[in-house]
């Protein structure tokens, strides 16, 4: 049978059409509460070599999904923020301390978040958030550590990320915290596991595409801690750090380990420019 | 009663009348189904908000039968006409019998 060759011709093209409707990030802008501008699309910072301009990973979500980012009220991370802000105020441990005790409001805490993971003078190695406010929490407070991706660490992320949203993010790479980010810029560019993916295989090489049902972002973690549809609960960057590498079919490491405090300051480094957004909504 | 449970609501705090309001609310509620099971595979028994209303002035405004496939933090926006100033109480009622209630005023601009 000869085939008519218009048909499939037709259908060529709508299919093309089709996949080029997710091919990129859309063009939609952020703003929280009707007053709040984000930055979710900046030029890629110089030490980059293969990506012109960065993106949010709101960027790539569904109106849906991105409407419930743009209003507080909406926004369900914000429910950690409100625990976050109870903890903030109660003193806890042999020193009976809060968190308020030494800094006042949270809102002291603006810009903080930027500039993290950052190194740490005293400790002698680039610390994350968390590792700080455990820190306090067991030297100045003498309280149990958290968890590191528990449920009260990543709400106190948030609270602390949430006072500085709409700030650049902008850690520094050189000086004492160079060397540690070299070992996570390895880190990225390194295949793992079973599937021998890193995660420049998806997050440089092929954002914008889908993978199965997903729309790859760039993997920026401006937006950590990031309030996700699929676990209804705020998730800590190395909490997402450990479900990628895994789905490489790779043993992962730890939360909290040298090599995702390296990674942490490598990826956080590839969104310089972007702006502070935890907690943000992901699906 | 459940943990963790707190009604929040946002209402406009004047209207003119006759305006149509939207109104948003969010109860954190962890919306257990009774359809997972524990890691002995004993089922989680439900444990959900079975009914959400809101009055104005003692009329009923919207009144929803909530199933147990709604997700956790359940979350409703509404639009209602505001007659005249008054107040609009907004109710939950929980399977274990707890009833959460809230209210807010709105005044005439």
């Amino acid at each position: 049978m000869q085939l008519d060759p218009k048909p499939i011709g037709l259908l060529a093209a709508i299919c093309v059409v089709g996949g080029a409707a997710w091919a990129e990030p859309d063009e939609d802008q952020l703003t929280i509460n009707d007053e709040l501008a984000i930055v979710t699309e900046a030029a890629a910072p110089a030490h980059m070599e293969y990506v012109n301009t960065i993106y949010s990973g709101w960027r790539f979500r569904s109106d849906e999904t991105q409407a419930v980012q743009m209003d507080d009220f909406d926004n369900p991370g914000m429910l950690g923020v409100e625990n976050a802000l109870v903890n903030w105020d109660t003193a806890e441990g042999s020193a009976g301390q809060s968190c308020s005790g030494c800094h006042g409001a949270a809102e002291e805490m603006a810009g903080v978040r930027a500039v993290y993971p950052k190194w740490n003078e005293e400790k002698g190695m680039v610390t994350t958030l968390e590792m700080e406010v455990n820190n306090c929490r067991e030297t100045r407070m003498g309280a149990e550590k958290w968890k590191y991706t528990g449920g009260d660490m990543t709400d106190m992320v948030a609270l602390i990320s949430s006072v500085s949203r709409g700030m650049p993010v902008s850690v520094a790479i050189d000086g004492p915290a160079q060397e540690t980010w070299e070992k996570g810029k390895e880190l990225y560019y390194t295949r793992t596991g079973q599937l021998e993916l890193s995660c420049a295989n998806c997050h440089e090489d092929s954002y914008g595409q889908m993978i199965r049902a997903d729309h790859l972002s760039q993997g920026q973690i401006n937006g950590f801690p990031t309030y996700r549809l699929k676990n209804t609960k705020l998730n800590s960057v190395h909490a997402r750090f450990k479900g990628c590498v895994r789905d490489t079919r790779a043993e992962t490491f730890s939360p909290g380990s040298p090599e995702f405090i390296a990674l942490e300051l490598y990826v956080a480094s590839r969104g310089n420019g972007l702006s502070v957004e935890g907690p943000s909504v992901r699906n | 009663m459940a943990s963790g449970v707190k009604p929040r609501v946002k209402v406009p705090k004047s209207a003119a009348a006759g305006d149509i309001i939207t109104i948003k609310t969010l109860i954190s509620h962890k919306m257990e189904s009774g359809q997972r099971k524990d890691d002995d595979g004993n089922i989680i028994p439900r444990s959900i908000i079975n009914r959400f209303t809101a009055e104005f002035n003692g009329q009923n405004v919207i009144d929803v039968v909530l199933e147990p496939a709604i997700s956790t933090n359940p979350f409703f926006e509404f639009e209602a006409v505001v007659p005249e100033a008054g107040e609009f109480k907004f109710t939950w009622y929980d399977d274990d019998g707890d009833v959460y209630e809230t209210a807010k005023q709105i005044a005439l601009s």
